[in-house]
């Protein structure tokens, strides 16, 4: 592997590919690092565990990607050898850990879209897209459930356990407009048929978090503004630091095989 | 609040008299016949220490472990390698898990043993008190420290405490996979580029010595190995399990083409064995002392985990126990027409 970034070009097919890809990578990276940390041993191995399915998922969409590109690429290239400026996740899974209430609220917010994005990716017309969708999909179902439940003890808990519920509910809310955005690459991929229409899942995310917000005795922020600009490399400094340890032994030995 | 109550202990005599003589007998008798103890079954209160502190101190190996491999998860450089490390870390956590129930059998809770752990009263094995420095320690802990561990754990497989033995066998199929995975780690970098090929050389020269020490010390110096084999909980001596390693790694390494760091190490024909130098056991005394490079740190992330997760473990009980309240509200109104 050349010790230079990728250049790539990107067809809105690969830049709708890389944004599921890099959201799945990112997320398992925040989550990973509980490994070892989690307040109790059953959420180390659940934490562990939905970051090896977002690992997972991570793998299969670059794989894709890789196909997609052509060139000999492989899934690699496209974890450790783009910048920062190149990433396509949402801003929102690249948000810290913060305490264990803000790790349970941004995968709350993060499955009440992606879970029911899989499902409705199932249907795509590409197969590729369609068959990892009907793999992960089972996965962020889990996922949602997980945290939904952790959501509804912590904010039905205790006084501290709600309050910093609310607090990283309050944090995160500003991350959550992105996850809706239609940009020109991503509506010409709705147009074929590619990907569903992420304003189309709106009321069911709203409808998800009101139920599960409203077992927790919480509730949904108002709209208020909305931070954005994941998807086309504008990111938070949080990933400059995430790539940093990600990518540091390619780095540092460009052309190894690991 | 975890311990199930299976153990209604069945006072042998308050006096200690021949009733508890023919107990021990009896016991005695049944672990020469290779039966299993359960635990329900009478057993002496010195097999249930020994066993306590063996299975915890065991639970508390795979926690501590989790630290130094999990070092690595977010640096790993592939996404593969990524994946497998994690999985193996939380199949440590998952061994943890599994063993502190088998303690809890005995009678002890796992808060109680954690605690145990956080206050210093328990050790966890002495390898986990180095340092990961590099990638190339992932692929020596997995083939080094999982090998070492499953030289030790395989005749566990057949320890007279049943729900140990069970536990040992799920523990030892999945660490005889990490050690494939972590030799394939080194045979992967002793074939990659010359600075791959010394961060082994290295890893290698670091782990070697600690891995040797994990059987603990020499037969003559152990303190529990008499009573422990008598029991069949310990089947083969500390010196019987080093050496067994010892000749089973030193190829293994040979066909990587590394070289260990031992002048004294050497074939003896007539025995079949290789034999090895001496071993430092004034630097296992003093990482079991606390003294280690990593004890103190590796302590420190233990109960700053532990006291960073108090409150969500105080919400989780704290809503159970709502939840429970609002069931017993629910069903006590009467029922509408």
């Amino acid at each position: 592997m050349p010790t230079t970034s990728l250049s790539l070009t990107e067809t809105p097919l690969l830049a709708g590919i890389l944004r599921r890809a890099d959201d799945a990578l990112i997320l398992g990276h925040r989550l990973s690092e509980w490994c070892g940390h989690a307040p109790m041993l059953e959420e180390d191995i659940a934490l562990a565990n939905i970051a090896l399915d977002c690992v997972g998922q991570a793998r299969s969409f670059y794989a894709y990607a890789a196909e997609v590109a052509g060139g000999g690429l492989t899934e690699d290239d496209f974890a450790y050898r783009r910048e920062a400026g190149q990433y396509r996740n949402c801003l929102l899974v690249e948000q810290p850990n913060g305490d264990f209430a803000g790790t349970i609220v941004r995968q709350v917010l993060f499955s009440a879209f992606n879970d029911p994005y899989y499902r409705a990716l199932t249907g795509s017309r590409d197969a590729t897209l369609a068959a990892i969708a009907a793999k992960a999909e089972k996965e962020t179902a889990y996922h949602l459930r997980h945290s939904g439940e952790w959501l509804i003890r912590l904010g039905d808990g205790t006084d501290e356990s709600h309050a910093r519920a609310r607090t990283a509910l309050d944090e995160l809310w500003p991350y959550t407009g992105e996850l809706f955005e239609v940009d020109a690459a991503e509506a010409a991929l709705i147009e074929a048929g590619t990907l569903p229409d992420p304003r189309s899942l709106r009321a069911g995310f709203d409808a998800t978090l009101d139920h599960i917000l409203s077992e927790a005795t919480l509730t949904r922020p108002a709209g208020g503004w909305m931070q954005s600009g994941g998807r086309a490399g504008r990111h938070s400094e949080h990933l400059g630091f995430i790539l940093a340890d990600l990518q540091y032994l390619q780095r540092a030995h460009p052309g190894a095989t690991w | 609040m975890y311990t199930q109550a299976l153990n209604a202990k069945e006072n042998p005599s308050p006096l200690g008299g021949p009733e508890d003589a023919q107990a021990a007998a009896r016991f005695q008798a049944r672990i020469d016949a290779e039966e299993r103890i359960e635990p329900n079954d009478w057993m002496p209160e010195a097999y249930r220490r020994t066993l306590t502190r063996q299975i915890s101190q065991h639970a508390h190996s795979e926690i501590v472990g989790m630290l130094p491999e999990g070092n690595w998860i977010t640096r790993a450089p592939t996404l593969k390698r990524k994946a497998a490390l994690l999985a193996k870390v939380q199949d440590e956590a998952g061994h943890g898990l599994y063993l502190y129930s088998a303690a809890e059998t005995l009678g002890t809770s796992r808060e109680e043993l954690v605690d145990q752990l956080l206050a210093g009263r328990a050790k966890y094995s002495s390898i986990f008190n180095y340092p990961t420095l590099t990638w190339a320690d992932i692929g020596a802990i997995g083939w080094l420290v999982d090998g070492a561990a499953i030289m030790n754990q395989i005749p566990l497989c057949r320890c007279s405490y049943g729900p140990y033995a069970r536990a040992m066998i799920r523990v030892c199929k999945e660490e005889s996979f990490h050690q494939r995975q972590g030799y394939e780690i080194m045979l992967t970098l002793c074939r990659g580029t010359p600075e791959q090929k010394a961060m082994a050389q290295d890893a290698l020269n670091r782990w070697w010595w600690p891995c040797l020490m994990m059987f603990g010390p020499p037969d003559a110096e152990s303190q529990h190995s008499d009573q422990s084999a008598k029991w069949k909980i310990k089947r083969f001596s500390n010196d019987e399990l080093r050496q067994k390693f010892v000749d089973a790694t030193v190829p293994q390494g040979q066909y990587l083409g590394l070289t260990f760091p031992d002048p004294d190490l050497a074939y003896d024909e007539a025995a079949g064995h290789w034999r090895y130098g001496a071993i430092d056991w004034e630097e296992f005394k003093q990482v079991l002392a606390g003294n280690g490079p990593c004890n103190r740190q590796r302590m420190k992330q233990r109960r700053d985990a532990h006291a960073a997760g108090a409150w969500v473990r105080e919400a989780a009980l704290a809503h159970a126990e709502k939840r429970a309240r609002r069931a017993a509200a629910a069903d006590a109104l009467p029922q509408a027409a």
